[in-house]
């Protein structure tokens, strides 16, 4: 039955939809990588047709190549990098929904993968520690990327309910974080100076890009069909985070985040949504240990280990672990002598 | 058949529905007559016909002031009495050790640092290695957002001192503290604000080794810094999945069913235990069948005595309750330093849930019974405690 298989991948002009589909190509798999702009990253054996999601030729393709598979990889989580956030709502909404009416239609559809993510549970001081499946967020995200995921993930169930014989798998990602991550927390925490809600130390959950390609590599091979939490099992904390990364904060009042926010947003720094920001804030953990118990995931990557890997690819910060280091060598020294004086 | 009998309904007054200052007619009825209509129509303070719970303690011996006649005048007396001692060991301060301070002040700050006991048991390399890997974010925190490391080095350390020299903390039945295994620990809940569950953690440390992982409210959760702080020192939001959780993992959980109608209740209601939730931790701990540990707390009360709320100012905040006591906000900062009361800690013995089965968690009336149990083990423990305390300050 191998190498009969034909796999649709979209969004593989992305880092993550490269990897993958490159992966998944050197497994005697058709592997068919859909995209608006020509990929930026070595494709492997896959073939790459440019086409738009949202429109209607892409039910022609999955018909002529007769696609049993499709692995729907193109969200995007930052409106700078969709062109702005109506267009980011389009790609990833109406393309969800242009793809699915598509995919329902064809005969040889099989299995459906979606890319969903951490953002859905929102953020908030009520959050429970850690998130599970069955759990949704006590505050609901109304705008920016949470939103967009919610959005996709109501019209995967639909897409579920209609085709019953259809295998759905849902992974909703934690932050992308390790070397060559792009993404709007890694911009945010590359900031030569971090703007930081004061007070609030957010806990931050990340998956390495490799776990993120085990794990579609796992629910496309075999067949799990739920929604699963991924990502590290650890977290590390906002402050440990930039301390990694040896960035100084300057701490802004909660009520004046949103404006701290639009002036990085005017700089062409990085782009927030509100929802994002409040996950800065207050933090969000997934529990991952179904995703585990089903399919004996284990990542590689802990959310510390993937945040060094990022940190040591990065620009070193202002309190670069060497400055660190000399500072208090020098505090020491005067230490020293101060207590040598007393006795 | 005789005629039926017309039963008068309202009989004292117009029948009325009552308002915020005149009592309803049927409630004029209920009420014992007390000097005719004046009394009837009359706000009557709560406090004055209903003598204080505590048991007071008798004057100090010795004592020349008249006997207090509210809660508060004695409360006024042993202030008073507290404050002339701290003047006189004041001037006892020899004033070279000012002039020593002035002149060096590094090493005044060590030295006071020592003096202060801010003990870190350390040398000095040490001290660096700390700072290093901490600046360089080498430490591991859990998925609550707990430090240990930051804990036990940092945050015991300071409220250790708090616990032992300014509230002379005194544990009773520590033995019935569990040296293993997950187990709940349920706490009277008071002082505006949460000291008594910083004192707690760092007391139960001290006994038996184990970090308290206590439940707090989400304002905690919603205010800067204090945030920051209640996530580091293993503070969780307290709500079913959380408790759960912690619970499942073999840690000792620590929660105050009052929550802010404890913390905030008025010196005049001082360990009168207010309504304990909705009985979620004990749902809880069935579900988990482990045991509950009443802990009783005395000078918790004492500490911040609220004398009023402040509702409007509260609001405007977004705060539950604006405290004023008698010390804050009148002398700002320095209000904020809590009244030095003699605290008794009091473990109870463990009540155990293990018998009843998981199902017993849904049982409604069983977690009401188990509640209630709870509760009044705690207050009639704090009663006792009461009575055996000869101040609330010494």
């Amino acid at each position: 039955m191998a190498g009969e298989r034909v796999v649709l991948v979209t969004g593989v002009s992305r880092d993550l939809g490269a990897r993958f589909a490159r992966s998944l190509a050197e497994e005697d798999v058709d592997v068919v990588g859909i995209d608006v702009v020509p990929p930026r990253h070595d494709l492997g054996r896959s073939d790459f047709i440019r086409a738009d999601i949202r429109n209607p030729v892409i039910s022609k393709v999955i018909a002529t190549r007769g696609v049993d598979t499709v692995v729907h990889l193109a969200v995007v989580a930052a409106p700078d990098s969709a062109g702005g956030r109506s267009a980011m709502k389009e790609i990833n909404v109406i393309g969800t929904m242009q793809l699915l009416a598509a995919c329902q239609k064809a005969e040889t559809f099989r299995k459906l993968v979606v890319q969903s993510s951490i953002s859905v549970y929102g953020a908030s001081p009520r959050d429970p520690a850690k998130f599970t499946e069955d759990m949704s967020a006590r505050a609901q995200p109304r705008t920016g990327f949470g939103k967009d995921s919610l959005e996709i993930e109501s019209y995967v169930r639909g897409l579920a309910r209609r085709r019953p014989d259809v295998v759905v798998t849902t992974l909703r990602l934690a932050n992308l974080m390790g070397a060559g991550v792009d993404s709007h927390v890694t911009r945010y925490l590359s900031l030569p100076v971090v703007p930081r809600v004061m007070g609030f130390d957010a806990r931050l959950q990340f998956l390495h890009p490799s776990d993120a390609v085990a794990a579609l590599l796992l629910v496309t091979n075999r067949d799990f069909p739920s929604t699963f939490n991924v990502g590290a099992t650890d977290i590390v904390t906002l402050t440990q985070a930039l301390h990694k990364m040896g960035r100084p904060a300057v701490g802004v009042p909660q009520a004046a985040a949103p404006l701290a926010a639009t002036l990085v947003r005017r700089a062409h720094l990085v782009d927030f949504s509100p929802d994002q920001i409040d996950a800065l804030t207050y933090g969000r953990a997934m529990d991952t240990s179904r995703f585990a118990a089903e399919t004996g995931f284990v990542p590689k990557f802990s959310s510390l280990a993937a945040l060094e890997e990022f940190a040591r690819a990065a620009q070193p910060g202002l309190l670069s672990p060497e400055r660190v280091d000399t500072a208090l060598d020098v505090v020491s020294q005067v230490l020293r002598t101060v207590v040598a004086r007393n006795g | 058949m005789a005629d039926a009998k017309i039963i008068q309904l309202g009989s004292g007054g117009p029948a009325d529905r009552g308002s915020r200052t005149s009592p309803s007619a049927s409630a004029r009825r209920l009420a014992p007559p007390q000097g005719g209509r004046r009394a009837a129509n009359s706000r009557q303070a709560p406090e004055a016909d209903e003598p204080p719970i505590t048991p007071e303690p008798d004057p100090t011996p010795g004592s020349e002031e008249a006997p207090a006649t509210s809660p508060f005048g004695a409360l006024v007396n042993e202030l008073l009495k507290l404050a002339s001692r701290s003047l006189r060991s004041l001037k006892s301060l020899p004033i070279s050790q000012l002039e020593a301070l002035v002149a060096d002040p590094v090493h005044a700050f060590a030295s006071v640092a020592q003096a202060m006991g801010v003990d870190w048991d350390e040398s000095l390399e040490e001290i660096v290695a700390f700072i290093r890997s901490r600046l360089q974010g080498d430490y591991a925190v859990d998925a609550f957002g707990f430090d240990p490391e930051f804990t036990t080095r940092i945050y015991l350390p300071v409220l250790r001192r708090l616990a032992d020299a300014w509230f002379r903390v005194e544990v009773r039945g520590a033995e019935n503290l569990p040296v293993d295994g997950s187990a709940l620990l349920v706490s009277n809940h008071a002082g505006t604000l949460p000291l008594d569950g910083m004192i707690l953690q760092t007391v139960v440390y001290d006994e038996i080794g184990r970090h308290v992982r206590m439940l707090g409210a989400d304002l905690i959760f919603k205010t800067p810094y204090s945030h920051d702080l209640a996530r580091k020192t293993g503070t969780t939001l307290a709500c079913q999945e959380d408790a759960e959780r912690l619970l499942a993992s073999n840690q000792l959980v620590a929660v105050f069913p009052e929550g802010f109608k404890g913390l905030g209740k008025p010196y005049a209601d001082r360990y009168k235990l207010q309504r304990f939730g909705r009985g979620g931790f004990v749902a809880a701990a069935i579900r988990a069948q482990v045991p509950i540990i009443p802990i009783a707390i005395v000078g918790s009360e004492e500490i911040y005595p609220l004398i009023a709320k402040a509702p409007a100012l509260a609001r405007a905040l977004g705060v539950p309750y604006f405290p004023i006591t008698p010390l804050f906000p009148w002398f700002g900062p320095l209000g904020m330093i809590p009244l030095p009361s003699k605290w008794i800690i009091q473990v109870g013995e463990a009540i155990t849930t293990d018998e009843l089965g998981p199902g017993a968690a849904d049982d409604p009336m069983i977690v009401f019974n188990i509640t209630d149990q709870v509760r009044e083990t705690i207050q009639q423990t704090l009663y006792a405690l009461l009575m055996q305390r000869r101040n609330a300050f010494l």
